[in-house]
This record gives structure tokens, C-alpha cells and sequence, in this order.
């Protein structure tokens, strides 16, 4: 009998494609003590979440652990039958999944749901483990605890969502726990909470977790040991302190690297300059409801406005405004000094030409069923008029700007590609219009670190080339550090605070971009528990921003 | 306004209005038909004379438009005309003082009828189809999973009247449990009735259980990627309950609209099983009406059952937005 709870060794776990079998895992360690709390990082497609699924034994459809052994507190899982194995799931074995709004059942009730697994394993009655779970939502400090869990999940913010399913996963009082990304979807203010919540009950039970994460700021406030992985192999492991001072591998120190991208300040803009856009006095609303107050700020050629916020926060929106597609209630849209058209459909196909758009998710803003030429040469023809030959050249040509050989990826479909790539190619398609303005929605959000900073390098770059103006939306701090010259800090609609960065990252700050920028966690395994002992428990995130307004 | 009243008052507009439109359809239909009921009922040595008559005493002599409005002020009364069949014609030589049978007394026995099968079939079938398309689902691409498909794939593909047959082959012939004739009466007993109905019962959900198997079927395998299905099985819970409590909730409207489909198909298209065991239905009266050009008995069929398939419909969206619980808790 061994003093670990969970141990797996020389694990190896393969995915099917078509019909052959691909490798995820190739053989991997993995210990973990009783009230130990590991942390799984790396990058999309390094295996962390099918490692941790792996040490419930547990495999997702056309994925399968080909060798190695699992074992927790002596059970073989890979021997153990299904009924075995359903016997320890939910009861000693829960998992948090990485999107609470999908993870919960829509059609039942918060509390319904808490209670189902005491009940289903025969750890508790009903009415005794929905007091217990009411309990729980009260130390995760849910608001209305007596009350939330008799709502539907649809009716419930992410945040609180995702502290009711660590409560729910708290439910059996389990010996381990499996957080699968828990604050990846939420934004800075509600992450820190759930961080906080988390990290909280986790002691307090005294649970051994393993915690998945792509940011190591995160993983830095919770986990007592980090494994790194890269493609399926172990990199490297180490306790917490050491991993962040001293990492041995290459790989490791790139990742710790990466938040280190950050361009040069320019000289300030002439005062007499004409503004590529500029936004005045904009009041838009959805239906009868004002979702954007007076917001004015001006873009200047070759420049970087960065427009931060939390979701709902009215970002979007203003972009909306801007390329015409939600047309202003009060309020002007200027190019180069001269109105637009508020609709897009009355702006001419040279202004239309002017502003181009960058999306968040690549997968979706790309046509899946034509080729890569296609998707670029489609703008090229109908803002160039370029036909036969010269419209290939141009392809080709907008193809070396963002890196990719035209050679080898004009003929490929987007499913071909990876993320990366993909974005690259919608970085293109805005090109193709020889814009002079190009909105960059969340174009990084979805992408991992080292993948984002190379596009972020690019917009840069091509900044630098073609005396681009971007409008740059992000919720990431990180990101605005590294690309934006100036910043626009909105929150409910309103612009709250807008200036140079170097004046926007020196404090005195407005109390929101305070608490945005204090928010966002850091590399030092003591961030969490300083702030949390410097603003009290209840002052950090939403709850204090609700404090705010 | 509640959202869901307002949706469910929306979609009764927008029946009524679709109910409108198909009585203009119905009506412009019929008078499309070759013949009429003078003709078809004086037969080849009519005189022009005779014909005539019937057709002024009977109002065909009118122009459509007229006659449609009439009916159409009749039909929003609930008076949806005499049946020219059942009239006396002692009025056609002088005397006006005849019985007539209205359309509404000789369909109503009729569509009684059709009720009791449709829904002796729909109380066997629905929980059969559901049931069986919930067990396919748990043991999917299994040997019962396959067995299921193909065999009721197999029953529908099959024509209705041979399935008929093969059933009374087995059920009342080799073995006679069931008779093999439905004559019902109307003052037979609830049971005696049941008894009779049950063959062609029987018959009609062999017709109808594929479609509602295979689609509870399917909406229930395309939820079974979805995170909440993982998290109920990373719950440790019962793959039976998974299905049951955490699939079949989310994937009801799919189902409900196929069912309603097929109840509406029960009502308005089972008139060969009703001819195989002269089951005195509605399908049977609709065919002879429209063989003698009975018109205002075709024209209250065909309403009917248009109203039918609206009111199914128009009860599935509502079944299907209150399975919602975004639509029956809002925030």
C-alpha cells in the first residue's frame, strides 16, 4: 500500500482520428498525497485535461489509456469494472468543469442538481444534503445562499455558477478533486473570487485537487506542486517556489517569458492631427435600453487604442457602432475627419473598405467549407477589383505578410489549420481591404500564451509596415501592456478612465481600473493570500466592484 | 406580459389566421372537382331539367364567392351545412317540408370514432415508441439497439394494409384472440369497444412508433456530448438516470413535435386500416363523400382535419417552449 491517493505511472492515452489511433499521453507520472494540490499546466492539445480526466479513470468518447496503471487509494481503475468505478465518481472523486454555464443541466434547479450525487451514492438524504449544499453556497459566499440554489442555472452569473458547481463538487466530501480550468471563461474581478473561494474550501476539508489551468499566475495561487506538460510528455515537475524561480527546462522558461512582450512607447501624437476614427459622443441602446453612454475617444494613424472591460462592459458594442452595424442612438463616427454614415448599409464601399474587423473566434469567423485562397482573394476582388492572376499574386503576397507560405496552406480548408493559423488568416482577410483602421475583438482570447504573443508580434509588426490604426478589445491586462498605446477603461457602458499606457499603469488610477489591475494574478505564490489579507475577503472582485457602482 | 403567454397567444393568431387561409384552399379544392353532387347522383340519364333543379335546390347554382362566404358564416356559427347525401328530396317535387341531416350530426358519430382509435393508439404507441427509443439510446449500436431499428424501420416501410393483415393472420386467425372486424356501435360498452379497436390500434403503431423511436432516439445521442451529460456521468451517476433525468429533459421538443406529427396522422390519414376492419371511422365517410360529391361533408372533413394538424402543432410549440426552462424562468 502506498502513501499516495492518486498514483499513475507510465500512463499512455491515445485519441482516435479517422480510423488509426493517435498518442495524447506517452507515458506520464503522476503522484499525489492526501490534501495535496497539483498543478497541470501547458498549453491546448498537451494532454492536461485527458490527464486529469485519466485519474478518474475516466475516458472521453474515441479516447482511450492504451497502458500504464492508475490507481486511486490502492483501487486499480483501469481494472476496476465501470460499476467499480461509478461507485467512486461524484463520491470520492469530483470533477469542476471548465464552463459551469454548460456543465450544469439547464433543466434543473442548482440545488437538484447539488443533491443528486449524496443521494444517488446514499451518502445523505435529500433535505440533509440541501442544507448542506446551502451551507456550502453560504461558505463560498454565494449571495443569497438560502435562496440561490432553488434557481435555474440560466438565471445564475458565471461566477456564482462556477462556485456553485465547487460546491457541488464539495457535496460527498470527496478526497480528491479535478478542477479542469475553473476561471479560464470568467473575467479577472469574478476570477479572483472563485480563486479565493476555491482555495478556501479546498484547505478547509483538507481535499487533494488537481488543478488544470493554461495560466500560471493561477496555478502559482493554488497549487503546492506544478507539472508541466508539452504534447502529451512531462516537462517538468516541481513544488510551487522552486518551479517559478528556477525552471530548468527551455520550454518552461519561454512560458514564463512570454508576459515579458512589451512595445516601446511612441511620441505623443501631434495636437493638430486629424484622428483616423474618432468617436463622439456616442449613446447606443439595444431595443429601448441604452447599453453605451456618451462614449468619445479618438484613434490616431498608426496607433494602438486599447478598450478594456469586463463582459458586458459595452465593448463590443462601441464596435458595433463603429463599423455601422448597430447605428448610434446620439452621437457621430468620423474617418479622417468626415462623418459616416451611422448604417452601414448607406456607407460607400470605399469608407466600408476603410474599417475592417478582426474576430475572437477564428474557427467560427472563417468559412469552413472554403479554401484559404478563397477566403482572402474574396476581399481582394470585390474592395480591389482584382481578377485571374493579379488577385493570386495579391493572395500570395498577403500571405508572406502574415507568415504562411501560400504554397503550402492556399489550397487547405481552415480545418486544416491550427488556431493560430487561423487567426492569422482573418489578420490577412482585414489586410486584404487595405484598410487604414482594423478592430481587433478579443482576436487572442482564445488562442494559448505563446500562440497569442506571436499574432500580437504580428499586429505590431504590420503596425510598424502599413501605418495601421488599431482598435484593440481585450479583458486582458497582460495584453494591453504589450500592443496598446493608449487605453480606454470602460465598465457598464461608460468610459471610466482613458489615457496613455504609462499613465494608465501608474497609479493614481480611477477605483475600477484600480481594482482591474490589481485583479489580475500575478507570479508570486503569495499574491492571493496578500491581497486577500490586505482588502478582507469581501472587498475583492465583483463584490466590490458592486460596491463601486 | 409573461413571455410565454405572449408566444402561446402569438402562435393562436397565427393558427386561426392558417386555419383562414386552408378553409379558402378547401373550398377553392372541392369546386375544382369534375362534377358535382347532381350529376354524380342523377347519374348518365339526367335531364338537363332534373339536374338543374337539384343544383338550385341544393344552392350550387350560385357563384363560389357567395357560396364560400355562406359557408364560411355558417362554419365560425357551427353550422356547417346539410349533407346533400342524407337530404330528402321530396322537396324537388314541391314538397319543402323534408328532414334534412345536418353535416355536424352525421360526422360526429364518425369523428368519435376516430378519436377513440386514435387515441386507443396513441396511449399504446407514445409510451412504447419513447420507451424503446430510451432504451436505444442507453444501449446504443448494442444488438437490441440495431434490432430495434431495423424491425420498426421494417413495419413502417411495410404498406398499412399488409401489416394488417399479417397482424389478423396472427391475432385473430391462428390464434383468435382479437376480432378481426371492428364494427363498433354506439351504445356498445367501453370495453367491447376497446376490444374491437384494438387490432386496428395495433396496426397504427406499427405505423407510427419509428418515427417517434428514432427521434427520441436521436435527441437524446446528440445531448450525450454535451458537458452537463459528462458531469452527470463524472457524478457517478446511473447511465439508466443520465438518460432519463438528465437527457430526456433537454431533448423533449424534438420529440414532442414528432409525436404531434404523428397523432395528427392518426386523426387524418388512417382511412386503409379503417376500410381493412371496417372501422366506422371519419377517413371511410370522407372517401364516399368525395366519391359522390358531397360537398359540404367534404368541406367539414377536410376542416377537420386541418384544424386538427394546427391544434397538434400549435400544441407541440407550446409543449416544446414550456420543456424550456430559460422560457418558464425567466431571469
Amino acid at each position: 500500500m502506498s502513501d499516495f491517493l492518486v498514483e499513475m505511472r507510465d500512463v499512455r492515452i491515445e485519441g482516435r482520428s479517422d480510423e488509426t489511433w493517435m498518442p495524447i499521453i506517452n507515458g506520464v507520472d503522476l503522484t499525489l498525497k492526501k490534501g495535496e494540490v497539483l498543478g497541470l499546466i501547458g498549453e491546448s492539445g498537451a494532454g492536461k485535461s485527458t490527464l486529469g480526466l485519466a485519474a478518474m479513470g475516466f475516458c472521453r468518447d474515441g479516447v482511450r489509456i492504451s497502458g500504464g496503471s492508475v490507481t486511486f487509494d490502492g483501487i486499480d481503475l483501469l481494472s476496476a469494472s465501470a460499476e467499480q468505478k461509478r461507485q467512486l465518481l461524484g463520491k470520492r472523486i469530483a470533477y469542476v468543469a471548465q464552463s459551469a454555464a454548460a456543465s450544469f443541466n439547464p433543466a434543473h434547479k442548482l440545488i437538484d442538481q447539488h443533491t443528486e450525487a449524496p443521494v444517488q451514492h446514499g451518502v445523505s438524504g435529500k433535505s440533509e444534503s440541501a442544507a448542506d449544499g446551502i451551507e456550502l453556497y453560504r461558505k463560498l459566499r454565494l449571495p443569497n445562499p438560502d435562496e440561490i440554489g432553488f434557481r435555474y442555472p440560466h438565471q445564475v452569473s458565471g461566477g456564482q455558477l462556477q462556485r456553485a458547481m465547487t460546491a457541488m463538487a464539495m457535496a460527498c466530501r470527496p478526497d480528491l478533486i479535478i478542477f479542469d480550468e475553473p476561471t479560464t471563461a470568467l473575467d479577472v474581478t469574478t476570477q479572483i473570487e472563485v480563486l479565493a473561494s476555491i482555495r478556501q474550501i479546498v484547505e478547509e476539508f483538507d481535499t487533494a485537487a488537481i488543478y488544470i489551468t493554461h495560466d500560471l499566475a493561477v496555478v502559482a495561487q493554488m497549487a503546492d506542486r506544478i507539472k508541466v506538460l508539452l504534447k502529451g510528455d512531462e516537462v517538468e515537475e516541481a513544488d510551487t517556489r522552486t518551479m517559478l524561480s528556477t525552471p530548468t527546462q527551455e520550454y518552461t522558461k519561454s512560458l514564463w517569458a512570454v508576459r515579458a512582450f512589451e512595445r516601446p512607447d511612441k511620441p505623443p501624437v501631434a495636437t493638430d492631427a486629424t484622428p483616423v476614427i474618432s468617436v463622439q459622443g456616442v449613446t447606443a441602446a439595444y431595443g429601448t435600453v441604452d447599453v453605451l453612454h456618451d462614449v468619445s475617444f479618438d484613434i490616431h494613424a498608426g496607433r494602438t487604442v486599447a478598450v478594456v472591460g469586463e463582459s458586458g462592459s459595452g465593448k463590443s458594442t462601441t464596435a458595433r457602432c463603429i463599423t455601422g452595424l448597430l447605428p448610434p442612438r446620439i452621437g457621430t463616427i468620423e474617418l479622417d475627419g468626415e462623418p459616416l454614415p451611422l448604417d452601414y448599409r448607406k456607407r460607400s464601399k470605399e469608407q466600408l473598405r476603410q474599417v475592417q474587423m478582426i474576430y475572437q473566434m477564428a474557427d467560427t469567423a472563417l468559412n469552413p467549407r472554403k479554401t484559404i485562397g478563397e477566403i482572402i482573394g474574396r476581399p481582394v476582388e470585390f474592395y480591389m477589383g482584382l481578377r485571374g492572376s493579379a488577385k493570386r499574386k495579391r493572395v500570395a503576397e498577403l500571405m508572406d505578410q502574415i507568415e504562411l507560405p501560400a504554397d503550402q496552406y492556399i489550397d487547405r480548408l481552415p480545418s486544416e489549420l491550427s488556431g493560430g493559423q487561423k487567426q492569422r488568416i482573418g489578420i490577412a482577410r482585414a489586410l486584404a481591404a487595405e484598410p487604414k483602421f482594423i478592430i481587433c475583438d478579443e482576436v487572442t482570447s482564445a488562442l494559448d500564451q505563446l500562440v497569442a504573443e506571436g499574432i500580437l508580434k504580428l499586429l505590431a509588426r504590420l503596425q510598424d509596415e502599413l501605418g495601421l490604426s488599431y482598435m484593440f478589445i481585450t479583458h486582458d491586462l497582460a495584453t494591453v501592456r504589450a500592443i496598446a498605446d493608449e487605453v480606454v477603461v470602460m465598465k457598464d457602458g461608460l468610459v471610466v478612465e482613458q489615457g496613455p499606457k504609462r499613465d494608465m499603469f501608474k497609479p493614481p488610477h480611477h477605483a475600477y481600473t484600480d481594482l482591474l489591475l490589481s485583479s489580475v494574478p500575478e507570479m508570486d505564490p503569495d499574491w492571493l493570500t496578500n491581497l486577500l489579507k490586505e482588502r478582507g475577503v469581501d472587498n475583492i472582485g465583483d463584490a466590490a466592484v458592486d460596491k463601486m457602482s | 406580459m409573461n413571455p410565454v403567454i405572449k408566444i402561446i397567444l402569438q402562435r393562436l393568431a397565427l393558427g386561426l389566421l392558417t386555419l383562414f387561409i386552408v378553409s379558402i384552399v378547401i373550398f377553392a379544392a372541392v369546386n375544382m372537382l369534375p362534377g358535382d353532387f347532381a350529376e354524380a347522383i342523377l347519374g348518365q340519364g339526367a335531364t338537363p331539367e332534373a339536374v338543374a333543379a337539384i343544383r338550385r335546390d341544393l344552392g350550387l347554382d350560385q357563384d363560389p364567392v357567395t357560396r364560400y362566404l355562406q359557408w364560411l358564416a355558417g362554419a365560425l356559427q357551427g353550422d356547417l351545412g346539410n349533407s346533400f347525401a342524407q337530404a330528402n328530396f321530396a322537396s324537388f317535387v314541391g314538397d319543402d317540408s323534408g328532414v334534412r341531416t345536418t353535416v355536424a350530426q352525421q360526422i360526429a358519430p364518425r369523428f368519435a370514432n376516430t378519436m377513440f382509435l386514435a387515441g386507443v393508439t396513441a396511449a399504446i404507441a407514445v409510451p412504447f415508441a419513447v420507451t424503446l427509443g430510451v432504451l436505444a439510446a442507453l444501449y446504443r449500436n448494442s444488438v437490441f439497439d440495431k434490432v430495434a431499428n431495423i424491425s420498426t424501420l421494417t413495419s413502417i416501410s411495410s404498406p398499412e394494409f399488409f401489416l394488417a393483415y399479417v397482424l389478423i393472420l396472427f391475432l385473430a386467425v391462428l390464434n383468435p384472440l382479437l376480432p378481426s372486424l371492428s364494427n363498433i356501435y354506439a351504445d356498445m360498452g367501453f370495453g367491447e369497444r376497446l376490444q374491437k379497436t384494438l387490432l386496428p390500434a395495433l396496426t397504427l403503431t406499427l405505423v407510427v412508433t419509428a418515427h417517434m423511436m428514432r427521434m427520441t432516439r436521436a435527441a437524446i445521442i446528440n445531448l450525450l456530448a454535451s458537458p452537463y451529460i459528462e458531469m452527470a456521468r463524472l457524478k457517478g451517476i446511473k447511465p439508466m438516470r443520465v438518460i432519463v433525468h438528465h437527457a430526456l429533459p433537454n431533448a423533449l421538443a424534438p420529440i414532442i413535435n414528432v409525436i404531434a406529427l404523428n397523432l395528427a396522422y392518426l386523426i387524418t390519414g388512417v382511412v386503409v386500416v379503417e376500410v381493412v376492419f371496417v372501422y366506422p371511422g371519419i377517413g371511410q365517410l370522407f372517401v364516399d363523400s368525395v366519391k359522390i360529391r358531397d360537398i359540404p361533408v367534404v368541406q367539414a372533413c377536410c376542416l377537420i382535419f386541418a384544424a386538427a394538424y394546427i391544434l397538434l402543432n400549435l400544441t407541440a410549440d407550446i409543449l416544446s417552449i414550456l420543456s424550456n426552462p430559460r422560457l418558464r424562468h425567466p431571469k
